[in-house]
């Protein structure tokens, strides 16, 4: 089992550097971050504009293959380098992880726990009133793109806050800073409500489609009977053994999610304006920032295979055939 | 036969039927439509910009005085043709890599799914935003392949599970021991075993591509100008929706009619071709 785990630890490490070596060569390549320093007013002398290049380890007169030896001695030490105007991209991460986590953190969980919910109450109704109107719904819903929903959500606001006269949801932006304390509080949660409906709504949708299927699946078992017929209440019976059982692939699912929760949220994340991970990939590639860039797709490969990872976990965890096997 | 089966269940189904319709009706809108309005998608009527919906102009007009029935019709036009490509070149693509990585197994498995994972990992909506504006003035046709270059990964593993079974089956043994090469015993006996599978996923690929291609355009990552999407319409429209919502309702209704139309049938079609399975 070690070795198990060893090896495909190993060939994570191999992906991961792969794919941003790749993500670097082709944003080092394709990108131009002299462009934002060639246009000003008044003109900046072109050995200015070179020494500042260099210092950053973003000029185009360098090989790139030179460029990328030293981008990837830094990060091998922890340096993803510097951002296009100088900053530093470690830090711009740190600070952008934390936005995103505060952002996803409620909308995820609450995503996954009302959609199987919900899934597991239509699947007890089957062919009910409320079956057919949840999946309906769900339908509709996995058809509204998650920019659209975005989209048509800040409108919607915008047109009930200017008929109520004041602003009483906020669309935009991840808090007021001239507030503080208790009143500062109250207003981050104002502000998360929109981004919270409009990344919850699709993944209820989504869940509660799995498990749905899944809970019908399990509820015709023989299991299910046998907890029943020894004298569980229906509702224990479907609690403790039919909704466990039946939550293994929402959880495959939602372990995936969870793990690639922090790049995932570009839409909400740029409609909304909360500058989080998400939105540093769209404005990094507008700013042509390729060091930005390259350190975005690092983290998400990091990302990806730690979901997948997590996964494995909780499959493991939750069936017992894996689990004893 | 069971083509008739199929489409006998598929008819008696009542969600694919009510897509199938729908899909029909937007084809024929997308198609058709264009020649009943009385402007073409690049006349520009100087006497009526931003004007709202009229006997004129039926679905309103652009802040270039484009006529919006004609330019969403032509958008639609595109995102159809985008989905049908993108699905067609993913799910051929996902059938090849999977069947053979799973029936040639070995050193050409490890390169195959190791080249999945690679893929799998990178973040595509990085390197299509990246490339994508860059071909500007290059044939929209690149976009396609690049967005189907990102959508196959999933399921060719799948197709590889699957294959791993089939291969020890009796009919492609004695294919094998009949002298036929290889690649035409996957063509022949592997890919139409999986045909069910394939088309299921062909068909959600559509509904996934035409919403990628919205969303990529969305931030100006898709379809290049003069090139029209519905993605470039929303995203259009998005900006100016609360002050002139003709903009932007009719090309985002029609994305989510589209989307839904292709999920119901797909959603159909796993129930006439795989009637056991759930999700």
């Amino acid at each position: 089992m070690g070795k198990f785990l060893l090896r495909r630890l190993a060939t994570n490490v191999i992906l991961i550097a792969l794919a941003a070596s790749l993500a670097y060569m082709l944003a080092a390549t394709t990108m131009n971050p002299r462009g934002a320093y060639e246009g000003r007013q008044p003109p900046v002398a072109e050995e200015v504009i070179d020494a500042t290049l260099d210092a950053y380890n973003l000029n185009d007169k360098t090989p790139v293959f030179e460029r990328y030896l030293t981008w990837a001695g830094g990060v091998v030490t922890g340096d993803f380098g510097k951002t296009w105007n100088g900053g530093s991209v470690n830090e711009e991460m740190g600070r952008r992880i934390m936005v995103s986590l505060r952002l996803l953190l409620i909308g995820t969980l609450l995503g996954f726990a009302l959609g199987v919910a919900v899934g597991a109450y239509s699947a007890v109704r089957q062919y009910r009133f409320s079956d057919r109107a949840i999946g309906v719904s769900s339908f509709v819903v996995m058809a509204v793109p998650v920019f659209l929903l975005a989209t048509l959500l800040a409108i919607a606001t915008y047109n009930l806050n200017r008929g109520l006269g004041f602003t009483l949801i906020e669309y935009t932006g991840e808090y007021n800073p001239r507030l503080s304390g208790w009143d500062q509080f109250l207003n981050r949660l104002n502000h998360l409500i929109l981004p919270t409906i409009s990344l919850t709504l699709g993944s209820i949708a989504f869940y509660s489609r799995i498990q749905r299927n899944m809970m019908l699946d399990v509820l015709n078992q023989d299991f299910v009977r046998t907890a029943m017929a020894k004298g569980l209440r229906r509702r224990t019976a479907l609690f403790k053994h039919a909704l466990r059982t039946a939550l293994i692939p929402s959880a495959t699912y939602f372990a995936f999610a969870f793990g690639t929760m922090l790049t995932g949220a570009i839409f909400t994340e740029k409609i909304f304006s909360w500058h989080g991970m998400g939105a540093w990939l769209v404005d990094a590639i507008n700013q042509n920032d390729v060091n930005s860039v390259a350190a975005v797709s690092l983290f998400t490969a990091v990302c990806v295979l730690f979901a997948a990872f997590l996964s494995d976990l909780l499959v493991a965890s939750l069936d017992p055939r894996v689990r004893v096997s | 036969m069971r083509s008739k089966v199929v489409l006998g269940r598929l008819l008696h189904n009542r969600q694919a039927r009510y897509g199938g319709i729908a899909l029909i009706l937007l084809i024929a809108l997308a198609y058709i439509g264009p020649y009943l309005g009385a402007y073409d998608w690049t006349d520009k009527d100087f006497l009526a910009f931003l004007s709202p919906p009229d006997a004129d102009h039926w679905w309103g007009t652009t802040s270039i005085g484009q006529d919006m029935y004609a330019v969403t019709l032509r958008g639609m036009q595109k995102s159809i043709v985008i989905g049908l490509l993108v699905a067609l070149f993913a799910t051929g693509l996902a059938a090849l890599v999977g069947a053979f990585a799973g029936y040639f197994g070995g050193w050409v498995d490890k390169v195959l799914m190791w080249g999945v994972d690679l893929l799998l990992v990178l973040p595509s909506f990085l390197i299509i935003a990246i490339i994508s504006p860059r071909l500007r003035g290059a044939s929209w046709l690149w976009f396609v392949v690049l967005l189907a270059a990102f959508a196959w990964m999933i399921t060719s593993r799948v197709v590889r599970s699957m294959t791993l079974s089939l291969r020890e089956r009796e009919y492609v043994q004695a294919a094998l021991y009949m002298g036929i090469p290889r690649w035409k015993i996957i063509l022949r006996h592997i890919v139409p075993n999986l045909s069910s599978l394939l088309i299921i996923d062909a068909t959600l690929n559509v509904s996934g591509a035409v919403i990628g291609e919205a969303a990529l355009s969305f931030f100006g990552f898709g379809i290049q100008p003069p090139d029209v999407s519905l993605g470039t319409l929303i995203a259009e429209g998005a900006r100016n929706a609360t002050g002139y919502p003709w903009l932007f309702a009719f090309p985002a209704g029609l994305l989510v009619l589209l989307v839904l139309a292709i999920n119901l049938i797909g959603d159909g079609l796993r129930d006439a071709l795989d009637p056991g399975s759930n999700s």
